[in-house]
């Protein structure tokens, strides 16, 4: 019997328009302590697509970048990347997937013992040693100035606001051309004005790279800008998924309250 | 006496026996979720130690950071345990030269200054000293590391954190301890030897001589080499500690205080199977 993941394959396989989904999820199931977080949802993203999970605090969207990546794994479903289910992989094999992806951590979870170019360096350093040092500065350069941080090279975590570090962590996300990325409340904390910003700068740089993501962020206004699809989360269950249209005009009572208090 | 006064003590009786009621299932409840930790660390150490193990044995290798944690260990420890050698040195001067003019044996000082030194006080002081400062150094660096998702950030970026966080780490300290010990050592023999010019005559030449007389190299490097072992228990267990950490500044800071307690602890029980494996491997 074909699962889920060998379907996705087939069709990644089949189809070269590059529609198949790169992320894949499958009636995951999670439960920290007993206490059910992700119960049996299922989405999918295709490339060049940007899926906005939304729900209240606690409901499980972090969780569920956490099982993409591999950080977490699942207690039942199947989590594929690229048709390949990587629920059970070794941190090695793992590792090789996690290559093809970036991901912005909710606190940017900068290291801070490194300097802001450092910092973007860093995955290079350990997967691109082919890279002469001289293609990796300018590499990192124009990564930091994309995210309007080119001015800040040698400053450390420390002295940068949570704006700044939001977008050190995405021009980190990006330094080994993801195909996927996973964003982690990318907004959050952050002023209106600060919050415009990150999202233009999301918008531009899935123009022009066609990667898949999945922002995680509880700003309608925010998952309206940058997202084609929105999934609604309540209770470890998608309660909706669509476009923002379909959300709006959606009659379930759980929908029409987040709506309102957004 | 009247009757009515039976009745406190028949309340105290059934106090006691409503307190034996509550005491006796708290009691083993502590002891059942005690012995459930117990077994839940040590399982979590194996599970880690191999983990460790694995990232250890297969490439990629990472140089750089093992360079920087043998500084780290390394260079930065010197001075700290060459001082403390050197304090010990004085002190078994001391020592030896009171017990031994009791005695009559004052020609003895030279060996058993070196013996005491070099066997027994430079290993453990250099484990227990290299426990407090990296112990504690690692399980903070490490646990802070874990509560603020850079741990995770290694990960997500593609690099396993056992092989540059925790494997680095445990070598270093497994390396450097042995050397360290041997600068203790040094320290240790020469401020003792200084401590005792001071008091009566002994060139450098006829102490050391007098002191390494009829010693073999297996009366001195099982000694100095065991303490490999030392730093593997204190790299293991501060890397443990750190990497497994919750609940923000506070599990930080239990992190470093574990860390140091639970690796001088090792040191100590490590030191008495050490000892008796040296004396019947090495007679």
């Amino acid at each position: 019997m074909a699962t889920a993941c060998d379907i996705a394959a087939r069709q990644e396989s089949a189809q070269e328009d590059n529609c198949a989904p790169l992320i894949a999820v499958n009636h995951l199931r999670k439960a920290f302590a007993g206490r059910t977080v992700l119960d049996g949802i299922s989405l999918s993203v295709n490339r060049g697509e940007t899926l906005a999970v939304l729900g209240r605090s606690g409901t499980g969207k972090s969780v569920l970048l956490r099982l993409v990546i591999g950080l977490e794994k699942p207690d039942s479903g199947s989590v594929c990347i690229r048709g390949q289910d990587v629920a059970g992989l070794g941190l090695d094999r793992m590792g090789a997937i996690r290559k093809k992806m970036g991901f912005l951590f909710q606190h940017s979870a900068l290291y801070d013992s490194l300097t802001v170019a450092e910092n973007v360096a860093f995955p290079l350093q350990h997967h691109r040693k082919d890279m002469p040092k001289s293609e990796r500065r300018d590499w990192v350069r124009q990564l930091l100035a994309e995210v309007g941080m080119e001015d800040d090279l040698g400053k450390m975590p420390s002295d940068l606001s949570g704006g700044m570090q939001k977008r050190v962590g995405l021009a980190r996300a990006l330094a080994l051309k993801p195909e996927i990325l996973l964003l982690d409340e990318p907004t959050a904390g952050l002023d209106p004005i600060s919050s415009g910003e990150i999202d233009g700068l999301i918008l531009k740089l899935q123009r022009e790279r066609r990667m898949a993501s999945i922002v995680v962020t509880h700003d309608l206004h925010s998952a309206r800008t940058i997202a084609n699809r929105l999934a609604l989360l309540d209770k470890g269950k998608v309660v909706i998924e669509g476009g923002y249209e379909d959300i709006r005009e959606s009659d379930i009572a759980f929908v029409r309250e987040f709506l309102k208090g957004s | 006496m009247t009757g009515c006064e039976y009745t406190p003590v028949s309340g105290i009786a059934d106090a006691q026996s409503g307190q034996r009621g509550i005491f006796l299932p708290f009691v083993a409840g502590s002891i059942a979720r005690a012995a459930d930790s117990f077994f839940e660390w040590f399982g979590g150490l194996g599970v880690f130690s191999w983990r460790v193990l694995m990232a250890t044995a297969t490439p990629p290798y990472e140089w750089r950071e093992l360079i920087r944690q043998l500084d780290e260990v390394g260079s930065k420890s010197l001075p700290l345990v060459a001082l403390a050698g050197a304090a010990i040195g004085v002190v078994i001067s001391m020592e030896a030269r009171y017990s031994l003019s009791r005695f009559g044996a004052k020609s003895m000082f030279p060996s058993t200054l070196v013996y005491s030194v070099i066997q027994v006080m430079g290993p453990i002081m250099t484990g227990l000293i290299v426990s407090g400062r990296v112990g504690a150094g690692i399980g903070a660096e490490l646990a802070s590391m874990k509560v603020t998702e850079q741990i995770d950030a290694i990960e997500a970026a593609a690099i396993n954190p056992y092989r540059l966080l925790a494997s680095t780490r445990i070598l270093a300290c497994i390396l450097m301890l042995p050397l360290l010990t041997l600068a203790a050592d040094a320290s240790g023999l020469l401020t003792g030897w200084l401590a005792q010019t001071l008091v009566e005559s002994l060139s450098f030449h006829q102490f050391i001589e007098s002191g390494f007389h009829g010693a073999t190299f297996n009366a001195f490097l099982p000694p100095t080499f065991k303490t490999a072992v030392y730093g593997l228990i204190i790299g293991m267990i501060a890397c443990f500690q750190g990497m497994r950490t919750r609940g923000g500044a506070a599990g930080v800071g239990r992190a470093a205080t574990n860390s140091v307690v639970l690796a001088s602890l090792f040191v100590i029980l490590a030191d008495v199977v050490l000892v008796k494996f040296i004396l019947v491997a090495f007679p």
